[in-house]
């Protein structure tokens, strides 16, 4: 607790001691959360902090196992989404939930429509749409269909509907990720407004810039529990990213490092990117290029762009704009078989909806990248798939009851394993990780570090993403760094440090670069 | 009253801690029987087949009438073949897409039409080949094609869901066919065009049997030699995984359509072949059900993914099985979609996540509520919780 | 677009700029078809009487059945879902009727809640299916076909010509429109008309219109087919929701097939075949997208119509073969089917936008390629 906060006023809704526990997992221990009215306060925190887990908490989805809320002094229980929204907590998520076909004002009032005789009083209905807008500065005409208007409008109509339903806390979850500049904006002016109408507001954001222009308090989780809670106006940006990466600035130390010092020779990278990117303005356009034998990591805070930079390389989404040389000529890669047949292969960050696939065995889930490069008609044998199967199972230790068993029956570190065999198999150059070692165990976890110093040994080039910052120090050769959508810098190898590391990413007054 | 009530409920707590231990013992056995993916298909089969020893017990007799094998078994076998050739089609097209052809029917009609015409020209009845027979197929062969193509474009390329995009051939198809023959039955007299659909001189088997165990063993060897079943699969399971690894998955559906067009016009040939005539109004009638039913009862999951070519083999013949055994209990041919629909939803609801969901739910209840009354409780949530 | 903070009305740009949805582009060009085939037709069939009022008004006397199947199809279609029994259901209905009054001979009054009573419980059991055990419509409903064409057979596998008197009545009764009416040459006044199914087909239409656009269930019904789970998270029973949709898609398919019967009194094994076709395809032309969450029932009166028109005018063109309407429609069918996916695929108008410039740069690719490889070979 942090009775200094706690003094200047009096929460109105608090949260003490909240503790959650999933099957194997301790989401949630003894969190407090403290939200006052007429503040905006953000709730950060890396991957697996809590932050959700605690939002579903407070928004009845899930029910917690200890701790207590408390609104306005009287504990309260919150049972389910309706329940919280009749207690006045109302939450707006990233992906927009409203209908798309229908108006701006039904969209509004829909479930609770001013009607006139059991009619629906369409008149009147559009009438207190356009006063609530007006109010709340919301420039959207009550009687356009709801997907004519922008994403930010949608997200702002999106908010007027929480508000309207006589809410008292407005919990924003990552309201204005897909958003730009000046859409950002518009939603601040928002936001501002609310707070000022006495509304409390959890702001949830990747976008550390977005933190300190609008918000006025901090709290921030780390591994399910409470790391503290913050002025805004007292933390610098370098203090919170290290809070929330866990390393405290003052006492650094050097981490003993088992990477081979590699030096890329001045030959031709294998992959060179100029004015890459994304064409849905997901990652601005960046430059990079990837030698043979080194491990690059990607930093960053979550959202900050790292998965959309090297899925755009893969080919992994349309519309890539830019430059690609791959080992010097130029490619156009549209889709990820061209990619593999340049030598690349990609390891999603997301392994159940991209990665596996469920109900295949192992074998088949092993040799389906090869195939696909081999192409239809030059079928890998059975006799020649079980081979790589059972070479594969051994050289990474698959723990697995034998290769015909459905790859959903492994645990999550042996499924990573396999796609990984499956990658490996078509003998790739350069190799995209993307958080290969999430949600899986400690062992298995340093198994796969060493696999990739192997993999870079043997030549290969590795971009690797990870959110934990020890693991890439200890793996990586360089650095690319990012924030906000854009890459911002790159440490070479003497600079890789965590003090570097974290001023990169906080940016502002870091010295970066 | 009370004490017998409380009687009854302690006899039915005992009946169900009896039943459980007995089913904690047979658990594993019947674990590994039930649990090989061909085993409800082999045991609707066997039930099917036992059912019809006891009626009619001469069931396994073969005899050679007129040069053909003949008896139960044969014409079971003969009489599946457009089912057991359009299914393999079906499978392949509910695997890689978690939809159905509709159209199958329709395009046996256009299929044979385009046949019938070249060969009968534009008379009502003829003894003569107008054009080759071979070119005749070919063409009939070739319109099966370029339906399935329509269709999958559709699916493939526009994303359309595959039972709208089908739907459009499943009504226009047959006014298509009648188009061709204008609208009249096309009667085809040379013997020649029976060898097909009934029997080649010489040969003691009846030729759909014949074609259709070809299609079977052409498909398995697609499937199996070819990594066609494997992308299917691939794709059918989960689309952006499949891409990832450098699997065209537009491709792949596509192509799935246009095997299952491609067998729906070989199908039509054999139907159309076996009652000398192109009916386009009758050909291949309702199929596309007795299909997706052969494929369920195979074992394979309607919302697409793995598949057994094997289980919708014995679909087929099962279907056909009961199809034969309906009709000798004298059920004419359109009742029996009565039973055919029920059949079906059953299937589809038993294996429906919800409803197993909802079964085991309400089991349990029953389970808790029943032993309040008796001292073996502890027996009972035990046992239940274990299980 | 950039706004000034705290501004007062002048400040909604939007508000003035009125924008046509995607429905409304499609519901325009249906109703701009019809009309466009309607004169078309006038003026180039002159001796077919287009011009005169009966003509019109029988175009909807002939398919009043049709309107009402494809009113239970746009409701059902609306909430993302299909309905594919409801040709077989008419059937079943006219051939229950049938039965009843010929070889029953019951009261004629008894046919009309028999009637609804089938539809509802096809309805009922389908919704049930479909919305609680979240089985896929399509399967659920094809069952529903192929259940319905065998009950047909099970009652009654040859057709039952219908002679009851006061049925008979009820089928041949006409409510004349006063005004409106054309000259015969031989002097005698063609009058316009509506049959009593007509009547009931607009009173359902009203009563429909009404419902959608003015009552919570209604407007549930959009919010279900445009996004479920926002829907769920607006505290709309989305379960529930779908299967009333499909309860009344068997109710109106329930009455359809009774005012089928009012049209050609008999009952027979054949009736109401691929109806279903004909029902979808009006609802589609009609601007329902069959992705659910868009269509009007006043769009779906005008499929109806032009399915009426073409049928009508198909054979005036000298094609006398029976199939050619059905083919027609189904041609029509795929081309406002492929119009509504690139309508889909594209999301909205800006991606809409999107997606033509991708294949704009595709095919510049493609050239440019082409171009590169002509001097090497």
């Amino acid at each position: 607790m942090n009775k200094q906060t706690d003094d200047i006023q009096n929460p109105a809704l608090t949260m003490n001691g909240i503790g959650k526990s999933f099957p194997g997992v301790c989401a949630l221990r003894n969190v407090n959360f403290n939200l006052r009215r007429g503040e905006i306060h953000a709730l950060m925190g890396e991957n697996g902090a809590g932050k959700s887990t605690l939002v579903k908490v407070l928004t009845g989805v899930y029910s917690m196992d200890c701790g207590s809320v408390r609104l306005d002094g009287k504990s309260i229980m919150i049972k389910s989404p309706q329940d919280a929204q009749k207690q006045g907590i109302s939450t707006v998520y990233q992906e927009v939930n409203l209908c798309p076909n229908l108006t701006v004002a039904e969209n509004l009032f829909l479930g609770r429509e001013p009607r006139s005789m059991g009619l629906i009083a369409w008149r009147k209905m559009n009438i207190q749409a356009t006063e609530l807008l007006r109010e709340l500065n919301i420039s959207a005409s009550p009687t356009a269909q709801l997907d004519s208007c922008s994403i930010a409008i949608q997200q702002m109509i999106a908010i007027a509907r929480a508000v309207n339903t006589k809410c008292k806390f407005l919990i924003l979850d990552e309201p204005t990720s897909s958003l730009d500049a000046d859409e950002v904006r518009r939603i601040f002016a928002l936001m501002r407004h609310l707070k000022e109408s006495g509304v409390g507001i959890i702001f949830i954001t990747h976008f550390l810039e977005q933190v300190y222009e609008i918000c006025d308090r901090i709290t921030v989780l780390r591994n399910g529990e409470l790391v503290g809670e913050y002025e805004v106006r007292n933390l610098s940006r370098l203090e919170l990213v290290s809070k929330m990466m866990g390393k405290e600035i003052e006492n650094l130390s050097v981490l003993s490092s088992e990477k081979e010092k590699v030096k890329p020779a001045d030959e031709t990278p294998i992959i060179e990117a100029v004015g890459l990117s994304s064409g849905n303005a997901k990652v601005a356009p960046f430059d990079l290029k990837m030698y043979k034998g080194e491990v690059v990591g990607f930093a960053g805070l979550l959202g900050s762009g790292r998965s959309e930079l090297v899925r755009s390389i893969y080919g992994a989404d349309k519309s890539v704009i830019g430059k690609l040389y791959v080992r010097g000529k130029a490619s156009r890669i549209k889709k990820p078989l061209s990619a593999i047949k340049k030598g690349m292969a990609y390891l999603p960050e997301d392994r159940k909806a991209e990665g596996i696939l469920s109900e295949l065995s192992v074998r088949e889930n092993i040799v389906i990248a090869l195939q696909a490069k081999r192409g239809m008609l030059r079928r890998i044998s059975r006799k020649e798939a079980e081979k790589y199967a059972d070479e594969y199972i051994k050289l990474l230790s698959i723990k697995t009851a034998g290769t015909e068993t459905p790859v959903k029956s492994l645990s999550g570190g042996n499924q990573q394993k396999v796609i990984l065999a499956r990658w490996l198999l078509t003998n790739p150059e350069f190799m995209i990780l993307d958080e290969p070692t999430r949600g899986i165990d400690v062992g298995t976890k340093t198994e796969i570090q060493r696999l990739i110093l192997k993999l870079a040994s043997e030549g290969k080039s590795i971009a690797f993403i990870s959110s934990e910052m020890d693991e890439m120090i200890r793996t990586c050769s360089r650095m690319v760094v990012m924030r906000d959508r854009r890459k911002v810098g790159e440490l070479s190898e003497e600079n890789i440090d965590q003090s570097m590391i974290i001023r990169t990413i906080a940016g502002g007054d870091g010295n970066n670069e | 009253m009370n004490k017998v009530v409380v009687q009854i409920k302690r006899f039915f707590s005992r009946l169900i801690v009896i039943f459980q231990r007995l089913f904690s013992i047979l658990e594993t056995p019947l674990r590994k029987i039930f649990g090989h993916k061909l085993a409800i298909p082999l045991l609707v089969l066997t039930a099917v087949i036992v059912q019809n020893i006891i009626s009619t017990p001469n069931f396994f007799d073969i005899s050679i009438k007129n040069g053909l094998l003949s008896g139960y078994i044969p014409s079971i076998m003969d009489e599946a073949g457009e089912l057991l050739i359009i299914t393999l089609g079906m499978t392949l097209v509910i695997a890689v897409s978690g939809g159905v052809d509709l159209s199958v029917g329709p395009i046996m009609a256009i299929a044979a039409s385009f046949c019938g015409l070249l060969l009968n020209g534009s008379e009502y009845r003829t003894d003569v080949f107008q054009n080759p027979y071979i070119l005749a197929l070919f063409i009939g062969l070739l319109a099966g094609v370029l339906c399935g193509a329509f269709n999958g474009i559709m699916v493939s390329y526009l994303k359309i869901q595959p039972m709208i995009a089908t739907l459009i051939l499943f009504t226009a198809g047959r006014s298509i066919a009648k188009l061709i023959t204008h609208g009249q039955t096309i009667y085809i007299m040379n013997p020649v065009y029976k060898y097909l659909g009934v029997q080649i001189p010489g040969v003691p088997i009846r030729t759909t049997i014949l074609i259709s165990l070809l299609f079977v063993i052409l498909v398995t060897l697609l499937v199996k030699l070819t990594s066609l079943g494997l992308y299917v699969q691939s794709v059918g399971i989960n689309g952006s995984a499949a891409r990832l690894v450098g699997l065209n998955s537009n491709a792949v559906k596509f192509m799935a359509f246009v095997i299952c067009g491609l067998l729906a016009g070989v199908a039509g040939l054999v139907g159309s072949s076996g009652v000398g005539s192109v009916n386009s109004g009758e050909l291949g009638m309702s199929i596309e059900m007795d299909a997706i039913l052969a494929v369920a009862l195979g074992g394979n999951s309607l919302s697409g993914g793995k598949f057994s070519i094997a289980g919708s083999v014995i679909g087929a013949y099962t279907i056909q099985a009961i199809t034969t055994t309906l009709y000798a209990m004298n059920v004419r041919p359109d009742q029996l979609n009565v039973f055919k629909a029920l059949i079906i939803v059953v299937i589809i609801v038993a294996s429906s996540e919800i409803f197993k969901e909802r079964i085991k739910r309400l089991i349990r209840r029953i389970l808790s509520s029943i032993p309040k009354s008796s001292k073996k409780t502890t027996v009972v949530g035990g046992c239940s919780d274990e299980n | 677009m950039k706004i000034k903070p705290h501004t007062t009305g002048d400040s909604f740009p939007l508000l003035k700029r009125k924008r046509i949805s995607n429905t409304g582009i499609l519901l325009m060009i249906t109703i701009l078809l019809f009309f466009t085939l309607y004169f078309a037709s006038t003026i180039y069939f002159k001796s077919s009487n287009f011009a005169k009022y009966s003509v019109f008004f029988n175009l909807l006397n002939n398919k009043a059945h049709l309107l009402l199947l494809a009113l239970g199809l746009t409701v059902v279609l609306i909430t993302g879902s299909i309905d594919i029994s409801v040709g077989s259901v008419t059937g079943l209905v006219s051939m229950v009727i049938a039965t009843m009054l010929t070889q029953e001979g019951v009261d004629a009054i008894w046919t009309i809640p028999a009637s609804l009573a089938i539809g509802i419980v096809f309805g009922a059991v389908q919704g049930f299916l479909v919305a609680y055990i979240e089985i896929q419509p399509f399967i659920v409903t094809l069952s529903g076909l192929f259940f319905a064409r065998g009950m047909i057979s099970v009652i009654n596998a040859v057709s039952v010509p219908i002679s009851d008197k006061t049925f008979m009545s009820w089928s041949g009764a006409k409510v004349f429109i006063p005004f409106l009416y054309n000259e015969r040459k031989n002097g005698t006044l063609d009058i316009a008309y509506l049959t009593p199914a007509s009547i009931i087909a607009i009173v359902v239409l009203i009563i429909l219109i009404i419902t959608l656009k003015k009552t919570k269930f209604g407007r549930a019904l959009y919010a279900v087919g445009g996004n479920p789970q926002s829907a769920l998270l607006m505290g709309i029973n989305v379960r529930k929701t779908k299967f009333m949709a499909h309860v009344l898609c068997g109710l109106l398919a329930g009455i359809g097939g009774f005012l089928f019967t009012l049209l050609s009194p008999s009952g027979n094994p054949g009736n109401g075949v691929a109806y279903e076709i004909d029902a979808i395809s009006s609802s589609v032309i009609g601007g329902v997208m069959l992705s659910g969450g868009v269509g009007l029932p006043i769009g779906t009166l005008f499929g109806v119509l032009i399915n009426s028109l073409i049928e009508r005018v198909v054979p005036l063109l000298g094609i006398t073969e029976a199939s050619w309407p059905r083919i027609i429609t189904s041609a029509f069918l795929f081309i406002f089917i492929v119009l509504q996916s690139l309508f889909i695929g594209a999301g909205s108008k800006k991606g809409l936008k999107l997606t033509l410039q991708r294949w704009m740069t595709n095919l510049r690719h493609v050239f440019s390629r082409r171009k590169k490889n002509q001097p090497s070979s």
